[in-house]
């Protein structure tokens, strides 16, 4: 029914065509998508010894915090860096987990162990969204939207703010007494096999949620990737996508930090990954190649540590080390050239 | 008709358009030239919107531009800024496909499709359509922006110092092509320029800008006399007259 | 030279609040007086005092520590914890910790400064990459290398699970300072007092390699003894007393804020700056959460990392 469709996008005509032919950035996907596939079967699979029905509701239920998480430091990275319009930036860098940490340390500061104990996780949860959107917007108000900056001012600023909230933290965390800080620790790092199963639902639908707007957005961030003056002059309402993207990256970052605690360079390892794989910049491949990427690393990294070296959990500490590597490499050519 | 009214815009404490009212008619190209630091880039940028302004009004056929939707802007008015540095990695093609995005939001109808290649076409851009923006020239990438804002189809563009980093033949054939486009599309086009040579060559009207002020508006025999630019360059320089165009002679 | 006699003043007042605060109450009129009060005493000598020495100790040379990368690197942005000076010798600790456990602490010491010597030597070379026109780039490497190697460090901790040792040493604390367990900060001392004698040296060096040989200074050995210098402080404070971030930045800095950049001058301000701004953080520290300790590395991890934005913003404020 063109009209109707008419009605609803006024953009799309009859005889529409996509902007890029898919080619090798399909190729790509799909040879992505079945890595990861590959990598979520190893993982539910490999190695179990005794009981079927008890293994795989447990891994089930780790698998998909792991893929949640693989989601929203995906997605956050790869939106964060088309609004600050540049390749080295991510949310993590900018000190934004640092922030969770913090706005979910000072929330049990001020409203004492007691009532944070007894909070409803979600109404807290709620809570610790809606601080993070007030700072992060802030900050992101105070970089960005005002003159023109260096870049790497801005990162290192960025950073050390990040250092900053940590301290900050930090330095409540030692006001508390001893006992009310091991509650909170606890709160930090959820392990996947102990987190409440109900936010971890709610958190799905949150994420699906979260796609659904991007699928529907998608065109508005290639043109936002063209930067700031050809986007408004491409009649772009520069303002409100850019809160709109800060508030979507803001609720994913509070996602994955509640979920893993803070990883600093795994969403620029996959989002760089991402950029080099594709080779153009249609948020249409970028997104999904970064989403699957981070599944191939979370998933596949956990399985191969677990199963194949029986490392265990030191994931993080090896990403942690390639994103560093990969960073520099950044940087270093980015200022060369 | 472009009208602006009482501008003022300040960085800091320092103010960089100073109670600035001026008018552009429809048709034709009109040039803005003075020194550095005489406001022409950040006039521009009030009047494409890219700015807000601390006081004044702007209005493009009497759409007043900060009010306006920016979709329904972006279908009436282009601004080319001269630094377009972005992350993306595009082709030419898919630069100036962009300039559609007012039109279709992103999804090309075959109409679409006809303009990307009549704006490839008058940019002389056809056998570079698949190349990648990093891969080309200054004057080629210069040249692919401005088919961009071609094809966005606005009844005005501005393009703040399109000859920036262009060497003289590449400078005088976009000249020309502006030239062309106002002509034969009937669109208005308003450039910064710094040369104020190829601005009497080329341009309808001359604005001449000091210190955040419009000193004159006319054309370009009234404003390119030696009187005129000793006030807006605090420089001596002689006029010639050759083929009926003022040549200013400032390299004594 | 008043000035100077007066920050001197300044910090002693710190000193002695120092000795005078703490869990257990000491009475320091009666020590004064000479009264046998053998308790007290006993804590001033074994627990107090060995600690409020370690803190001037500690700090002093942590100040110099910077101010002399920031002369060798040309950049006021650096330091041990910048530039993976810090996270090498920690790697450095930890290997020896793990290769041979029964190594006095001296000997441990010497091959955590010989990671840091590593480590900066890798930095150095890191920079050959790096156009020395933006000057925010220096540190962002720096930051980055140090979390790199932090990385592997934090890999081997792991698998050896030494990772809450680890985690001990990252976090610089005074609170275990005892008498015969901080004796090795006094290194600290000789390398402040040595940096203070060839600070000008280290201003040539600075200005690069053809400069200093038109000088007739050997670049290559001036070098290498200014960065001798930092590694062997870095690793001392290391092993005694844990990390202590941002120290070498902050102090130098608020020195060069207030003096202006002569550099020979700056050396006995930021001795003593250092070790006043040491000192006050630990007081604070000990008294914010009464009897509980609040450990130096957060007190001057806030203080500093929220100092060290303050310093990259006024740059730029300066700069447009």
């Amino acid at each position: 029914m063109p009209h109707e469709a008419n009605l609803r996008l006024p953009g799309r005509r009859v005889g529409e065509q996509r902007f890029v032919t898919p080619g090798r950035p399909a190729l790509v996907l799909g040879l992505l998508g079945m890595i990861a596939l590959v990598s979520i079967c190893c993982f539910m699979t490999l190695g179990v010894k005794g009981n079927w029905g008890f293994v795989l509701p447990y891994r089930g239920q780790k698998l998909a915090g792991l893929l949640l998480v693989a989601c929203a430091v995906a997605l956050s990275t790869v939106l964060f860096q088309t609004v600050t319009n540049n390749r080295i930036l991510t949310p993590s860098i900018m000190g934004f987990d640092a922030l969770y940490v913090l706005v979910q340390t000072g929330i049990m500061f001020f409203l004492g162990t007691g009532v944070f104990a007894l909070m409803d996780p979600f109404l807290r949860f709620g809570m610790e969204v809606v601080l993070m959107i007030g700072f992060s917007g802030l900050l992101f108000r105070w970089l960005f939207l005002g003159e023109e900056r260096s870049l790497h001012l801005v990162v290192l600023i960025g950073i050390i703010c990040g250092v900053f909230f940590r301290s900050v933290s930090n330095f409540m965390q030692r006001m508390l007494d001893p006992n009310a800080f091991q509650v909170l620790q606890d709160s930090f790092f959820a392990s996947f096999s102990t987190i409440d199963p109900m936010l971890l639902k709610l958190s799905w639908v949150v994420v699906l949620a979260i796609v659904l707007l991007l699928w529907r957005m998608g065109h508005v961030f290639d043109v936002l990737n063209l930067g700031r003056a050809t986007a408004i002059n491409l009649g772009v309402n520069y303002r409100r996508v850019v809160i709109t993207i800060l508030l979507i990256i803001s609720v994913l970052v509070a996602i994955s930090t509640a979920l893993v605690g803070p990883i600093t360079f795994f969403g620029l390892l996959v989002a760089s990954l991402a950029h080099g794989l594709i080779g153009n910049s249609r948020h249409r491949y970028i997104l999904p190649a970064a989403v699957l990427l981070a599944v191939i690393c979370l998933v596949g990294g956990q399985t191969l540590l677990e199963r194949v070296f029986a490392f265990d959990t030191a994931l993080s500490i090896i990403i942690e080390f390639l994103g560093g590597i990969v960073f520099i490499v950044l940087v270093i050519r980015g200022a060369a050239r | 008709m472009i009208n602006a009214t009482g501008l003022m815009k300040s960085f800091g404490k320092t103010p960089v358009i100073n109670d600035v009212s001026v008018s552009l008619a429809a048709g034709g190209i009109t040039s803005i030239v003075g020194p550095n630091g005489a406001g022409k880039s950040t006039l521009l940028a009030l009047i494409s919107r890219l700015m807000r302004a601390d006081a004044g009004t702007v209005t493009v056929d009497g759409l007043d531009v900060w009010t306006t939707p920016a979709s329904v802007l972006a279908r009436r008015l282009s601004i080319l800024r001269q630094d377009n540095h972005m992350t993306a990695r595009l082709s030419v093609r898919d630069l100036v496909a962009f300039g559609r995005y007012p039109h279709s939001q992103g999804r090309l109808t075959l109409e679409d499709k006809a303009h990307v290649e009549r704006a490839l076409d008058y940019m002389a851009l056809n056998d570079l359509q698949h190349r990648f923006l990093d891969e080309l020239s200054g004057g080629q990438r210069q040249r692919a922006f401005v088919a961009m804002v071609l094809c966005q189809d606005t009844d005005y563009l501005l393009l703040d110092e399109p000859l920036n980093n262009l060497d003289m033949k590449h400078a005088a054939s976009m000249m020309k092509l502006l030239r062309r486009v106002s002509v034969e599309l009937g669109k208005t086009i308003v450039l910064v320029l710094h040369d104020i040579n190829f601005a009497g060559y080329y341009s309808d009207q001359i604005v001449a800008m000091r210190d955040g002020r419009v000193l004159r508006q006319g054309p370009p025999a009234e404003v390119i006399t030696s009187e005129v630019l000793r006030e807006v360059y605090d420089m001596e320089i002689q006029v010639r007259e050759i083929d009926g165009k003022p040549l200013a002679l400032f390299y004594e | 030279m008043i000035a100077l006699g007066l920050g001197l003043l300044v910090t002693a007042v710190l000193a002695m609040i120092s000795l005078l605060i703490g869990a257990a109450d000491t009475n320091i009129l009666s020590l004064l007086w000479g009264l046998p009060d053998d308790q007290a005493s006993q804590i001033l000598m074994i627990s107090r005092l060995p600690r409020t020495l370690a803190l001037i100790l500690a700090g002093s040379s942590l100040g110099i520590a910077g101010l002399v990368m920031q002369m060798i690197v040309r950049n006021r942005f650096v330091e041990p914890s910048t530039t993976g000076t810090t996270e090498s010798a920690m790697l450095g600790f930890l290997v020896v910790t793990l290769l041979a456990p029964d190594w006095p602490i001296m000997g441990k010491m010497l091959v955590a400064a010989g990671f840091a010597l590593m480590g900066m030597f890798l930095f150095l070379r890191l920079l050959k990459f790096v156009p020395l026109r933006d000057v925010v780039l220096v540190p962002l490497v720096g930051i980055m290398l140090a979390g790199v190697i932090g990385a592997i460090t934090s890999f081997f901790a792991y698998r050896f699970n030494l990772l809450p040792m680890l985690l001990g040493w990252s976090m610089g604390d005074f609170s275990g300072v005892l008498r015969g367990r901080y004796e090795l900060l006094w290194i600290g001392l000789g390398c402040t007092i040595a940096a203070g004698i060839a600070a000008d040296r280290f201003t040539v060096a600075g200005m690069g390699r053809e400069f200093t040989t038109n000088l007739g200074l050997n670049y290559r050995r001036t070098m290498l003894f200014g960065l001798v210098i930092v590694s062997l402080i870095a690793s001392v404070c290391l092993v005694s007393v844990g990390s202590i971030p941002f120290l070498g930045l902050v102090v130098p800095n608020v020195v060069s804020l207030i003096l202006g950049d002569n550099m020979r001058r700056a050396v006995p301000w930021v001795a003593v700056g250092g070790a006043a701004f040491v000192l006050a953080g630990d007081i604070l520290g000990r008294v914010v959460r009464y009897p509980y300790e609040v450990p130096i590395s957060v007190v001057v991890g806030v203080i500093g990392s929220a100092f060290f934005i303050l310093l990259l913003l006024r740059r730029r404020t300066n700069a447009a």
